[in-house]
């Protein structure tokens, strides 16, 4: 409680410092004005979940696809995983968005949404990363689950779906909690093609009422929020799965 | 025998194809098998013959092969030249050597290698519901009867951590039956084991032997090799040094390396 206070207390000194500047009015909740910007905000919400859900599905489907030839005992699939993995991860993904939502259409002669172009964009950024913690996390199940699932005459496909990723997902489900926190905070950079997140609304909201400070501190308290809520989830979600454990 | 250590590809050493039916003594045969382990020779010009019934023990002290022997016979290692067969069977990489490892083959490790997230009838039904096609209620029964076999009918629902290390040795060994093999493997089976619970799964192993299964174990219980043993099989550095039925073998063992080793052990 005092420690919270004491953290909080130089953000009031502050706004509070620079009362002649306010305009808290914008996004006042007990009038009208406010309630309806601030409704124009909260509903960027929608897109920003959206696009992060799905964008985090299909990483990590690709993410296993990509990790499962890095894991080979021949070269030519684990070059193709090393290719994969260090050329997505050194493009920016801002970039990626703007390559993908300007770009692909032209070379690929498709037609693409905003929406579908920031989901694939963060898909593709986030497989890398995805496919690397997949690689960490099946390699780390003993060399004895591999004998033991050969020694039952398991096909590859039985013995990855019911022995080893079981167990491998069990063990990276922290660091894919904290990849769906990252993905939510890179959906932000969606709203620079049009995409009408969270971000892209405040941005729209601060054109015309020109008030930058209330409207951003406002966007900084959504994805507050909504971040906390994504990690408490997820720690509640790995709580029971190793109370499941200790059986 | 020279190796291209390179070729690490054991269907272009062997050179015959796994639909030639080799000419073999043994219904497991080892003709002439090495494998190296970069410069490590594990295996050095091993030959050997089981038939359908028999027991073999295999002692000698660790880093002779004993492990990489059996291994090499279900492929969990791949050996760079020689022959292994089983049933007239080339042992490589082919889909018939798969089948008849899956027809013929279980296998007992050292450190049990039960499936942690699977309850015990889950470990047990796995390969029979996957890799045989059975439905859930035949592998159910077929789970019942050799946990009942094992003495552990009651720990069907229980998950691996809450059994004692004995009992987990147990369900490792009703695993492989259930795959219903005619031969079973045993890598030191009781060498991750507390000393009380030995005797358990020694018991248990013996009973399976008297059953008639074809077996071979790598194991340093010489008690219980004496019992159940056909042959034994004395390795070091990678050879077959000495194999005897069991009486010869440790009254008159030929090797001094072998005399050694028994003193040694013996003395335990």
């Amino acid at each position: 409680m005092s420690r919270g206070f004491w953290m909080f207390a130089p953000l009031v000194l502050f706004l509070g410092g620079c009362s002649g500047n306010w305009g808290w009015y914008v996004v006042n909740p007990t009038t009208p004005i406010g309630q309806r910007n601030l409704k124009f905000l909260i509903d960027g919400l929608y897109y920003t979940l959206a696009l992060s859900v799905t964008a985090i599905l299909i990483s990590i489907i690709v993410g296993l696809i990509v990790a499962l030839p890095g894991l080979a005992r021949q070269r030519p699939p684990r070059v193709i995983n090393r290719v994969y993995v260090e050329l997505v991860r050194a493009v920016p993904i801002l970039v990626l968005i703007l390559w993908v939502y300007y770009g692909l259409p032209q070379v690929a002669d498709i037609s693409i949404s905003v929406f579908w172009a920031g989901v694939l964009a963060l898909a593709i950024s986030d497989s890398a990363f995805q496919a690397e913690i997949f690689r960490a996390g099946i390699q780390s199940i003993d060399r004895g689950q591999h004998e033991a699932a050969h020694s039952i005459s398991l096909s590859y496909v039985d013995k990855m779906r019911f022995v080893i990723l079981p167990q491998a997902i069990k063990r990276i489900l922290p660091a894919l909690g904290n990849q769906l926190v990252y993905m939510l905070k890179m959906s932000s950079l969606v709203s620079v093609i049009g995409m009408e997140e969270l971000t892209r609304r405040a941005n729209e909201l601060v054109v015309t009422e020109y008030r930058p400070l209330e409207i951003y501190t406002v966007l900084v308290l959504e994805y507050l929020v909504v971040i906390l809520l994504v990690s408490g989830a997820v720690r509640w979600f790995e709580n029971r799965l190793a109370a499941g454990d200790s059986r | 025998m020279s190796v291209d250590r390179q070729k690490s590809s054991p269907t272009s050493q062997t050179g015959t194809s796994s639909s030639d039916k080799v000419d073999a003594a043994g219904f497991i045969s080892l003709r002439h098998v090495d494998k190296l382990f970069g410069d490590f020779q594990a295996l050095a010009d091993v030959s050997l013959d089981i038939e359908i019934g028999q027991k073999i023990i295999i002692c000698g002290p660790s880093g002779s092969g004993k492990s990489t022997l059996i291994r090499c016979v279900n492929r969990l290692e791949t050996h760079d030249a020689g022959n292994i067969s089983i049933d007239g069977v080339e042992i490589d990489d082919s889909a018939a050597a798969r089948q008849v490892l899956r027809n013929n083959v279980g296998m007992v490790f050292q450190q049990f290698n039960l499936f942690p997230h699977l309850s015990i009838l889950d470990n047990l039904t796995l390969g029979p519901i996957r890799a045989r096609g059975m439905t859930r209620s035949e592998a159910r029964e077929l789970a019942e009867y050799y946990l009942n076999r094992v003495k552990i009918p009651e720990q069907i629902d229980k998950y691996p951590s809450q059994l004692s290390g004995g009992q987990q040795q147990r369900v490792a060994i009703a695993r492989a039956l259930c795959m219903q093999p005619k031969i079973m493997l045993f890598d030191e089976p009781t060498s991750a084991l507390d000393p009380e619970m030995i005797a358990e799964v020694l018991e248990v192993i013996e009973e399976l032997a008297s059953s008639g299964m074809t077996m071979i174990c790598v194991t340093h219980e010489m008690g219980f090799a004496s019992h159940v043993a056909d042959q034994m099989v004395f390795m070091d550095h990678g050879r077959i040094v000495e194999q005897a039925p069991p009486k010869q073998f440790f009254s008159n063992p030929q090797s001094e390396r072998c005399q050694t080793f028994l003193r040694q052990i013996l003395r335990n």
